[in-house]
């Protein structure tokens, strides 16, 4: 159903997520044309878009665009708290995020986009229990973390 | 640097990251990658075994690499080592690797499907997830293949955690998505629907979308799913804002599973049960009321997230289109958002309203929308918005408002997007047409049309015009007048001139009484263009004159003159070089009597669906526009009778298409009346071709019929003016008149059979079709253009095939468009589902369509797949037989002697029995025959005929209906180079055609 979500912050792509198998050449294709149309919205325009025969519904926050491309009878505007919940968990879970948190920690944002959707479609909708789920699994991570020598730590490896 | 978040430990890679970002330039980027995967390869290949936290963060590194857009092509195997690892943080790390890079068809998938078995079964709740989300990011058709009974079993284990059940629920889903054949249903299904009545809301939310998207293609199977999800909806809309905790967004009661419900509720008819259907009205009219209660939050998520759930219970009320006080209702709300301030809503409110004007019960309270909806097409900034409105005033539009609408939409095109001008006009011209009570105005809006957008009309529009004006005798005079004006203005646009051409060339005799438009004034003002305008117009206006000198003896003079000059005689283009000397030889030798004949008015045209709705269709997809028109013509069924009649039985996108095998039905998607008719390539033009004719007339054209402007022009005549041993290059002496008048006259006779010929030619390619029996991949068709290669797969009565266009040359396809035809009785019995394709085939560039198919009953035709483009400015139509035979759908059956020979004996009776024998075609190869019936579908018993030479096999054939065991043997001869069949099944019509199909391979 969701095809795609991603985010993309100045023309860069930050994060994407494909629901449909595809060649990196076709998502690298797809990924240029859905920014580019994104990118000449106005603001105040409406949230979604006609493209192929997908919608595009996105969002802005900030510097940051979210994007969703979703089949022609999807509801657009539950689509929309998608992206809003998502950045909701990011934001609870970073700590007011930013694009550098994004960045920074990827794969941080993967695991939560997982938890929150998989196969595109919106797996646990409550906050509560994604980020228990995430705040579990960072319980593990810590566990198995054995300490580093100092040069790694510093980054030297 | 920023806040680095909790139980984050990879320095290495924050390090990296950071460095990155410091570049100054992009090669400073490139550099510093091309020096960390420099790094990371010699890593990887050291001798030094690396530990799980290092390996981990090279990996890592890598992914970030080729998320900022480089290729990575190593490391993957780095990564399914990871899978492995009993560290949380490192598996995790390894699934990502592989949902994030590595595409379905891996060499790896087999290590990393084994890595997925242990974690599934695990037991540890944390690596289920992990490797559930994996088969879910990736979920290729290996993996369905690997998990596709062991999901379903997870999903409904009584000792799974909730989390587990979801990411089981989605998995499955996201494997149906890709494979739906390999996804059995089974004893899960009925315990999958019981997940609704879970306690869990996450659990349900997740089921819901797994029962949708399950009950969408076996809606029987779910069917109970129905009661279970009005209750839990009913639940949900009658709570009280904070009953449902976290699942409470924004002060709205679980939006997103009350959208999911109302969307399951989508893939049913209105509940039967009185009670159910009750409840059900009853949720729609609160949530209905609910849209009128005061906000309780001024967040813009508080209202998204309630009207989210009522655009979706909508969407339900549209879809039950059974409730007249429910959709009036809907329809009131709808205009009550088309003036809010958001501009989504406006958006969607447009959108949804569509759908409601084709309820005869809504369509009237739509209507009283249309001033708001012209108003938000004058000023709204947002194209989108402004194309929903367009969208809006083509369904609302009726006999009753179109003269507004289309005089709104008119005004609106001349400032309109370029980029939605042409769907405008062609709009535009479909309701001028359908509802045109007086065709003068049908004629004026079109000019129209060409005066303001004309180069947005596209030939369908103009082609329309003109067959309408010579359908419709009482309208031919105004519209020659009209032209004739039209024609006068400084700047005309050039489709106006080939519309005023063609239309004067045939009618200019009605209006040439009046001395201000008298023959001669006529033919000045279309001879005025003639200079500007390109190849195929002028070539256009060539036939318009010498049909002037049929009309007008008066100025066959003026117009000889034309044709004799040196800049038509000795035209560089050869098109129009033939035809002025053709025209000038025939207007010198024939006599007016033969002229008259051979110029003849155009008979009318066949009445048919509009090319232009058929074009626009096309342009929207199978999507939005076509059910609104289908829905629509029901209820209009006084409209005109030429946009009715879609042919039920032609699937997908150009599903309004008439079959291509009949030439008549053709014209109306047929090259433009300003080409001459090409060459059919008959064997008489092949003898002598005397005429210059541009190489690309010999081109193999699978039927491009034309619409004969004129009969002379066909392509005998040319036969003719090389039997008169004139041609234009060697121009000979002229032959006597007489001898030419009978010539002529014979030509004219032949014009008939020329256009039967061209049907004929259209004939449905089918010499691999036999290739395909027993086998399903191949190459399906081959020309110098085009080749189409084919990939199936079939299981139980369902099948999937793939369709490969290959683009042979190096220029682009345009206008590419396919579709799939199945004749009466095969469109009962077959449902063949297909995407519409890409429009573009770019020169050597290969394009794949999926086709869908379900078996509902036995067939014995098959579908034929019809393509159309553009290439190099011509159309080319090719239709193939696809290989979809009723063998496809087989299981092959296992069973001892003694059953086989049980049952053969049940099926004794005279009908059930098909016995063939017939001489070898091939050689007569034990390994080839037994790869042959293994490749038919069914299983081959070994061991159960007593003499082993001989060949047995039992299968099942599945269709949705029936199904149908068949047996069979075959006892080849090699001394006499001859096969015995014996068929035995339980329907006569399976044994026959099964015996038809088999016995033509070998």
């Amino acid at each position: 159903n969701r095809n795609e979500r991603r985010r993309i912050g100045r023309g860069k792509l930050r994060l994407q997520k494909w629901y449909v198998a595809l060649s990196d050449t076709q998502k690298k294709k797809i990924s240029r044309e859905v920014i580019q149309m994104v990118l000449a919205r106005k603001p105040k325009m409406c949230s979604f878009l006609e493209w192929r025969d997908l919608k595009i519904v996105y969002k802005r926050y900030a510097s940051l665009y979210f994007c969703c491309a979703v089949e022609d009878q999807e509801n657009e505007l539950i689509t929309l708290e998608i992206i809003h919940r998502y950045v909701e968990l990011l934001d609870k879970y970073f700590g007011s995020v930013c694009e550098l948190d994004i960045i920074f920690n990827f794969e941080k944002a993967y695991y939560i986009l997982d938890e929150f959707i998989l196969g595109g479609e919106a797996q646990e909708t409550s906050k509560k229990i994604v980020l228990k789920a995430i705040e579990q699994a960072d319980m593990l991570q810590e566990e198995a973390e054995a300490p580093r020598s100092v040069l790694e730590e510093i980054g030297l490896t | 640097m920023p806040a680095v978040s909790k139980g984050d430990g990879m320095r290495g890679l924050a390090v990296f990251i950071s460095d990155i970002r410091n570049c100054k330039s992009k090669e400073a980027e490139i550099k510093r990658i091309n020096k960390e995967l420099a790094n990371i390869r010699s890593k990887f290949k050291g001798d030094k075994a690396l530990d799980g936290y290092s390996k981990k963060k090279y990996v890592c590194k890598l992914l970030f690499i080729f998320l900022l857009g480089h290729d990575i092509d190593f490391g993957h195997m780095e990564a399914v080592n990871l899978l492995s690892s009993n560290k949380y943080t490192e598996k995790q790390i390894g699934y990502l690797f592989i949902s994030v890079l590595v595409n379905s068809n891996s060499d790896l998938i087999r290590l990393i499907n084994n890595a997925i078995k242990n974690d599934l079964s695990s037991r540890n709740p944390t690596y289920m997830n992990l490797a559930l989300h994996c088969i879910a990011n990736v979920g290729s058709r290996e993996m369905a293949e690997a998990f596709a009974s062991e999901v379903p079993r997870i999903l409904v284990a009584g000792d799974t955690m909730d989390s587990v059940k979801q990411s089981a629920a989605l998995c499955l889903l996201r494997l149906n998505r890709t494979c739906p054949d390999l996804v059995p249903m089974g004893e899960w299904t009925s315990r999958v629907v019981h997940l609704l009545n879970d306690q869990h809301l996450g659990v349900v939310t997740a089921a819901t979308s797994l029962i949708s998207t399950l009950a969408q293609k076996n809606p029987d199977d779910f069917k109970t799913s129905v009661s279970l999800a009005v209750a839990r909806l009913s639940r949900i809309v009658t709570s009280a804002s904070t009953d449902l905790q976290d699942y409470t967004y924004y002060f709205v009661a679980a939006p997103w599973l009350s959208v999911k419900l109302l969307r399951l509720l989508q893939c049913y008819p209105p509940p039967e049960d009185g009670a159910i259907r009750g409840r059900l009205t009853e949720c729609l009219e609160t949530i209905l009321n609910k849209a009128q209660e005061p906000p309780k939050s001024k967040k813009v998520q508080h209202s998204n997230a309630k009207n989210a759930v009522l655009f979706e219970a909508i969407s339900l009320i549209i879809h039950h289109d059974s409730e007249p006080t429910l959709l009036v209702r809907a329809c009131n709300q709808l205009g009550q958002f088309l003036q809010h301030r958001e501009t989504n809503l406006r958006y969607l409110a447009l959108e949804s309203m569509c759908t409601l004007a084709s309820s005869e019960f809504s369509h009237e309270a739509v209507k009283t929308h249309i001033e708001t909806v012209i108003n938000s097409l004058k000023t709204e900034r947002d194209v989108s918005v402004r194309q929903r409105a367009v969208d809006l005033l083509y369904a609302m539009c009726d006999r009753s408002n179109a003269k507004q609408i289309v005089t709104e939409m008119l005004s609106y095109l001349e400032t309109a997007d370029y980029s939605i001008r042409e769907e405008i006009v062609l709009k535009v011209a479909i309701l001028a047409e359908k509802y045109a009570v007086d065709y003068t105005w049908y004629v004026d809006t079109i000019l129209n049309l060409i005066r303001i957008a004309g180069d947005y009309v596209s030939e369908e529009v103009w082609y329309r015009v003109i067959q309408i004006v010579i359908n419709r005798d009482d309208v031919q005079g105004y519209a020659a007048k009209t032209v004739f004006e039209a024609l006068q203005a400084p700047a005309c646009h050039e489709n106006l001139v080939k519309v005023g051409g063609y239309i004067l060339g045939e009618f200019g005799n009605l209006i040439a009484g009046d001395p201000r438009s008298s023959p001669l004034v006529q033919f000045h003002l279309l001879h005025s263009k003639f200079h500007l305008c390109s190849v195929p117009t002028r070539a256009l206006l060539l036939s318009a004159y010498v049909k002037f000198i049929n009309l007008f003896p008066e100025v066959k003079g003026t117009i000889q003159e034309v044709l004799r000059s040196d800049s038509q005689l000795r035209n560089a283009d050869v098109e129009l070089q033939q035809r002025a000397v053709e025209y000038l030889r025939l207007s010198c030798i024939a006599t007016t009597d033969i002229l008259a004949t051979v110029l003849e008015e155009m008979p009318p045209f066949p009445e048919r669906e509009s090319s232009i709705l058929a074009k626009l269709k096309k342009k929207k997809g199978s999507g939005t526009v076509s059910d609104i028109e289908d829905s629509r013509k029901e209820r209009n069924v006084n409209a005109n009778a030429n946009v009715n009649g879609s042919s039920d039985h032609t699937i997908t996108n150009t599903s309004a298409k008439p079959p291509p095998s009949f030439a008549c039905d053709l014209l109306a998607t047929a090259p433009p009346p300003t080409n001459r008719p090409r060459p059919i390539p008959s064997s008489s033009m092949l003898h002598t071709p005397l005429t210059p004719l541009s190489p690309k007339a010999y081109t193999p054209q699978p039927v491009t019929p034309t619409v004969p402007f004129y009969q002379v022009t066909s392509s005998p005549s040319s036969d003719l003016l090389g039997l008169g041993n004139s041609s234009a290059v060697n121009s000979a002496s002229p032959p006597t008149s007489s001898h030419a008048a009978s010539l002529l006259v014979d030509v004219f006779s032949e014009s008939l059979p020329v256009a039967a010929l061209g049907s004929a030619s259209a004939h449905v390619i089918e010499e691999n079709f036999s290739r395909f029996v027993c086998k399903n991949n191949g190459v399906l068709f081959e020309s110098q253009l085009l080749q189409i290669g084919l990939k199936s797969e079939f299981r139980q009565n369902l099948g999937r095939m793939y369709i490969f266009y290959g683009n042979k040359t190096s220029t682009q396809f345009l206008n590419f468009s396919s579709s799939v035809v199945c004749p009466e009785p095969l469109s009962s019995q077959l449902n063949i589902h297909m995407k519409a394709a890409d429009p573009v085939l770019d020169g050597g560039a290969q394009l794949q369509q999926i086709l869908n198919i379900e078996c509902i009953s036995d067939f014995v035709e098959a579908p034929v797949l019809n393509i159309q483009f553009r290439y190099g400015g011509s159309t080319q139509n090719i239709s193939v037989r696809l290989p979809v035979t009723l063998n496809k759908f087989f299981q092959p059956t296992e069973m001892t002697s003694q059953d086989f020979f049980q049952r053969w004996k049940q099926l004794s009776a005279p009908q059930q029995e098909v016995q063939k024998i017939f001489k070898a075609k091939h050689s007569m190869d034990t390994e080839i025959t037994k790869a042959k019936i293994i490749g038919f579908g069914t299983a081959l018993l070994d061991g159960v005929d007593p003499n082993p030479s001989n060949f047995v096999g039992a299968g099942v054939i599945h269709t949705k209906t029936i199904q149908v065991g068949c047996l069979l043997r075959l006892e080849p001869n090699t001394q006499a180079q001859m096969y015995r069949l014996t068929l035995r099944t339980s329907r006569e019509s399976v044994t026959q055609r099964l015996s038809n199909l088999l016995s033509d391979q070998f």
